[in-house]
């Protein structure tokens, strides 16, 4: 048993199901970060020092934390609608891709009967990693490293130019804003003031805590839209209910004594 | 250590890619599964360049690193600009080239 490559291996294989099956885009962002550091390990094991530490600093440091970045912006409910819109889509795409699955084995069943099994055995990096890459990459490779310059300095520049967005109506000030914030209120009844706070409980007063209503309902817009949509929204405590529901009707008489302690009766 | 071990792994791997390309339906989480078949295909040159002894497997390895990360980035700038248009990033919703 070769530990070295098993574990690793193992780890990728599981962070690749990860992603095509979990529901939440962050969830698959974050498993194909364990996918990369497991590549990683593996490229150590595979006599590439230089490739496993490019490995983690260019995909789990940087391409990963785009991904995530972007899907900040575009949004935590950004999973997937269940509903299909091409008829029969999901179906052909699962066929599509078990026949895809049957090629590349078949291929592979075919070719490894050929490969000679074991890697070579003796140590390529006599001369160091780093020099013999740097070596191959500033000799027979330098053409294409010259456009790769070039590659990315026009993945730079297109990025920001469809990143950028001209302003299409002046900033708003603040009189303007107040102004528009009454006339809605004034046309659609548009609660003009603040937003509801969250709940505020004992125990916990966290964003997702719901603020209720004098008889024990649930503020509407006191938990933040995204938690909403993502129905991370923290259930009532009956008890608290209780509470709410028998001081409203008199039951219950919280007193505070001298030293500003609730007692309840 | 085996070489077979490792294409079969890199076999896998690119397969599973390429089944959440189909299949997925998010733009983003598509995005990943093209990372994923990029990364099978350098574990293949790196697991090949050791097999060989030679370097050149890992060169280009780094070359296709280089390239995904650019394509990333105008990937993901592509995806912002459509989802600031469409409020989706679902691919199904971008079909205004559809007859």
């Amino acid at each position: 048993m070769d530990l070295v490559f098993w574990i690793p291996a193992t780890l990728a294989v599981a962070g690749a199901l990860g992603m095509v099956l979990s529901k939440r885009a962050v969830h698959s962002a974050l498993f194909v970060a364990l996918s990369m550091i497991n590549l990683a390990v593996l490229y150590l094991n595979l006599s590439a020092p230089f490739l496993g530490m490019v490995q983690i600093i260019v995909y789990t440091g940087a391409v990963m934390m785009l991904f995530l970045f972007v899907l900040m912006i575009v949004g935590v409910d950004a999973s997937d609608s269940l509903k299909e819109t091409i008829k029969g889509q999901r179906l052909a795409a699962t066929l599509i891709g078990g026949s895809f699955v049957a090629v590349i084995s078949s291929m592979l069943s075919s070719t490894i009967t050929t490969l000679q099994s074991d890697l070579a055995t003796e140590t390529i990096n006599a001369g160091g990693n780093v020099q013999a890459i740097a070596n191959l990459i500033f000799g027979r490779y330098v053409l294409a490293f010259e456009a790769t310059s070039a590659l990315l300095i026009t993945a730079a520049v297109g990025a920001m130019v469809l990143a950028h967005r001209e302003r299409a109506k002046p900033k708003l000030t603040q009189r303007e804003t107040s102004k528009k914030r009454f006339e809605d209120y004034a046309l659609a009844g548009k609660h003009p003031g603040p937003l509801p706070a969250t709940g505020v409980y004992a125990r916990h007063n966290a964003v997702d805590t719901p603020a209720l209503l004098p008889d024990g309902s649930i503020a509407p817009n006191s938990v933040p839209g995204p938690m909403q949509a993502r129905g991370s929204v923290r259930p009532v405590d009956e008890y608290d209910l209780q509470e709410v529901k028998d001081l409203s009707k008199g039951e219950l008489v919280i007193e505070l004594d001298h030293e500003g302690d609730h007692e309840s009766k | 250590m085996n070489l077979n071990n490792y294409i079969v792994l890199s076999g896998l791997l690119f397969s599973i890619g390429a089944v959440g390309v189909l299949v997925r339906r998010n733009a983003i989480v598509m995005f990943m599964s093209v990372e994923m078949m990029l990364n099978a295909a350098n574990l293949a040159f790196v697991a090949f360049a050791k097999n060989s002894g030679t370097y050149d497997g890992q060169v280009v390895a780094f070359f296709v690193m280089v390239v995904a990360a650019a394509e990333v980035v105008v990937g993901l700038a592509i995806i912002m600009a459509i989802f600031r248009s469409r409020r989706s990033a679902s691919i199904d919703e971008a079909n205004l080239l559809r007859l």
